[in-house]
């Protein structure tokens, strides 16, 4: 499967707008992306291992954080995983 | 330095007046060159924060996909973003550098006063990670206008096949 991997991250990526893994859930998915290119995790995860609150996944066009079984959801080789940092703000501080 | 075309730079700025008195919010798709980010396409965006809309603004990740995959297929990248300030100064707050994540893009704000656009600044997104990043004022520029007031002339050639 895919992973998409947004510009303000591909320098800790190789480089790349893509990173092909085999995985069978999404939690494997990103496990392999991380284990690939460690410098990735700390831009992902919190020192506690949780997804940073500002970083968003999506499998294909589903936020992972609503799919049945959350990161343990079932992948396919057919899939696509984008991270996503979130885009807001606003006037007022 | 973020070069924009005149029609994507109008485009963005009336954005800002057709929304006021509420923010507008979008991304820009281009590529990004040796000194800056070179604007090539600009795509509105829904803000979502309708319970605060004119003065906050935030993009539905569903969409910034939906864009990411339309950018993909075009060869090209998304670079940044733009929102208006509604009747406030086109600096950025507390608020838009606390909710800034794409380090290395930049962040286009345009105080929209009285329904008319005004000032127009754009900020790079600078840092290596959430400890350490900070806004850089870049010129904006591109055609043979400046922008903005400490833009320099830079002109941005587009080659006739675009």
């Amino acid at each position: 499967m895919k992973i998409h991997i947004p510009t303000p991250l591909r320098q800790y990526a190789g480089k790349q707008p893509t990173v092909d893994v085999r995985a069978t859930t999404v939690r494997d998915a990103l496990a392999q992306l991380t284990a690939e290119h460690p410098d990735l995790k700390r831009h992902l995860y919190t020192d506690d291992g949780k997804l940073r609150a500002f970083v968003n996944v999506y499998l294909n066009d589903e936020d992972i954080r609503y799919l049945d079984g959350r990161e343990n959801a079932p992948v396919k080789e057919s899939d696509n995983l984008s991270i996503i940092p979130s885009i807001a703000g606003g006037k007022r501080n | 330095m973020l070069a924009f075309s005149q029609a994507d730079y109008d485009e963005i700025r009336k954005h800002g007046e057709e929304t006021y008195p509420h923010e507008c919010c979008g991304v820009l798709l281009g590529q990004f060159s040796e000194d800056g980010r070179i604007v090539e396409a600009t795509v509105r965006c829904g803000n979502t924060r309708t319970d605060s809309p004119q003065n906050r603004y935030h993009i539905a990740p569903q969409e910034l996909i939906r864009v990411q995959r339309q950018a993909r297929e075009k060869g090209l990248e998304i670079i940044g973003f733009y929102h208006s300030h509604p009747d406030h100064p086109a600096q950025p707050s507390a608020t838009d550098l606390a909710e800034a994540h794409w380090i290395g893009c930049s962040y286009v704000i345009t105080a929209v006063q009285q329904g008319k656009a005004a000032l127009t600044n754009s900020f790079l997104l600078g840092g290596t990670q959430e400890e350490d990043k900070h806004f850089e004022q870049e010129q904006v520029g591109g055609g043979e206008t400046n922008f903005n007031e400490t833009a320099v002339v830079n002109i941005l050639k587009k080659t006739a096949d675009g």
